[in-house]
């Protein structure tokens, strides 16, 4: 069972126009390259040269925190899903 | 005639078929990328925060010219992000800066002020300000309903403002807030949704929502207007000095936007020929508990370490605060500091507030004063500094944390030798 990808709205246009998409992967990092390899101008958008995430982007891997984690290390398990949220709001 | 203070009082919400007020276009902050108004707070080239483009060519008022106007955030308005009058949330702001002498004394400073925003209209906190804005800015876009996730004191605001200006509401809270809070938000007839877990919990499913639903709220895809009204708390201390800055400010550190706005406010107060002198040091204060923001100012770098967060301070609980980074750069930039403290000491910080000042603060203002006092004695706020301390809550909002510190009011028979009995055993 694939893992789930959900990017928020201002990400799609860089994704084929789609906000879902299913990817392959033992960790977060390799679900994230995953879709990257397929949507060229998404991966920028989501980690650094060194494939490092941005501390401004925030990956939840089943609705809890990587930064908790292990990052871009932390494993994935079939069926997960991992939403992406830029960091706003507070207060 | 009334005053001009008095007429934005009565001043009510514009009727409808008013038409509402343009909103400045947006820029990226990291990578300068343009973007026209709209209901979106981060840049579609790099995910970095968006804020409001000012014409710099724009006429900006004198200081006889805002004088003039009603009492309120509005009189800046040039300096804010709505293009035009606002029509909704017209008498927000203009809160008292309050001398107090006996407070300067405790923490060894020359000078000691309280912005007062515990007293602000309408709902007892500084979160008025930035709602008003974001309102004015979700009339401009055609939304017709708001939201936001919160602490407490922004449901307040937005379900006050909301129900005010005749908008929807959809507000997101910890299902753990303190009762003041729950109260002071349901009774304007939001739907107010209490959610298992931390405030940083309800950001996350929030800023899911606001992709989802299309609705304004205020502190996700607002954000770019709604975080400008804080600036408005720095317009007013400068101009309550007499148009000029203060030595220092300190302010609670949430999300971090408060602090980073300030900083900004007064550079362009000075930069607009308004206020004199060197822009202030700015102080920022957090719970121990819960403390990113001092802990990035501490160690230094650029990336926030979230954390759980552990304090009775819940309206300052945001383990993974947005504007962090940015929070510890005007920091930093101003030659300030950071500051944390227990949440013992932030109960004491509202008792040293209330007996010095007769101000009652909440949780929030507890750290800011106990944060103060603690900089004091280290030596980092000077004995020569006068010093502003931003109150931003009321403490009524917050009874519980002070409950169990207070002495048990006796209680006595109507009898005058009772109360002799009091007195001779005081």
């Amino acid at each position: 069972m694939p893992v789930t990808l959900r990017l928020p709205t201002v990400l799609a246009r860089n994704a084929g126009g789609q906000t879902v998409h299913e990817a392959k992967g033992t960790t977060v990092g390799d679900v994230v390259a995953d879709v990257a390899a397929r949507f060229p101008e998404l991966g920028p958008r989501l980690r650094d040269a060194k494939g490092d995430p941005y501390p401004y982007v925030i990956f939840y891997l089943n609705d809890e925190d990587i930064r908790f984690q292990e990052g871009f290390a932390t494993r994935v398990a079939d069926g997960a899903e991992i939403v992406v949220v830029p960091a706003i709001a507070g207060g | 005639m009334p005053s001009p203070s008095a007429a934005a009082r009565l001043a009510p919400p514009a009727p409808a078929g008013v038409p509402a007020p343009a909103l400045a276009p947006l820029v990226c902050r990291r990578c300068g990328a343009r973007f026209d108004p709209g209901p979106v707070a981060i840049c579609a080239e790099c995910i970095g925060p968006l804020e409001p483009a000012y014409d710099p060519a724009r006429r900006l008022p004198t200081r006889a010219e805002i004088e003039a106007r009603p009492r309120s955030i509005w009189r800046y308005r040039e300096l804010l992000p709505i293009l035009g009058d606002p029509v909704v949330s017209l008498d927000t702001g203009f809160t008292p800066l309050v001398d107090a002498p006996a407070l300067a004394r405790a923490l060894g400073v020359r000078r000691a002020l309280v912005k007062n925003d515990a007293v602000s209209h309408p709902t007892l906190s500084f979160k008025d300000r930035v709602v008003a804005v974001a309102l004015n800015a979700a009339r401009s876009l055609g939304l017709e309903t708001v939201g936001c996730a919160s602490t407490g004191n922004l449901a307040n605001a937005v379900a006050a403002q909301a129900a005010r200006a005749g908008l929807g509401a959809w507000i997101f809270v910890p299902e753990d807030l303190e009762l003041g809070k729950i109260v002071g938000t349901a009774i304007y007839g939001p739907r107010l949704v209490r959610v298992k877990g931390t405030y940083d919990d309800v950001n996350r499913l929030c800023a899911q929502v606001a992709d989802r639903f299309g609705w304004g709220l205020v502190n996700l895809n607002l954000r770019s207007y709604y975080g400008e009204g804080s600036k408005t708390m720095a317009f007013e201390i400068a101009e309550q000095l007499g148009w000029r800055f203060p030595d220092a400010v300190i302010a609670p550190m949430a999300g971090g936007s408060l602090v980073t706005k300030l900083d900004k406010g007064f550079h362009e107060l000075a930069a607009a020929g308004l206020a004199e002198g060197a822009s202030p040091r700015i102080y920022g204060a957090q719970a121990a508990g819960c403390a990113p923001i001092v802990d990035l100012v501490s160690r230094g770098g650029e990336a926030i370490t979230p954390v759980v967060p552990r304090t009775i301070a819940r309206s300052i609980a945001i383990g993974n605060p947005a504007d962090g980074a940015h929070a510890a750069a005007a920091i930093r930039g101003s030659g300030g500091d950071a500051q944390a403290v227990t949440d013992e000491e932030l109960v004491e910080g509202i008792a040293l507030l209330a007996a010095t000042t007769g101000v009652f603060t909440e949780t929030a203002g507890g750290v800011t004063v106990a944060a103060a006092r603690r900089l004091a004695r280290a030596g980092k706020l000077r004995p020569s500094d006068e010093l502003v301390l931003c109150i931003t809550g009321n403490g009524l909002k917050t009874v519980e944390a002070v409950t169990p510190a207070l002495a048990a009011a006796p209680v006595i028979a109507p009898k005058l030798r009772e109360v002799a009995a009091l007195v001779g055993s005081a």
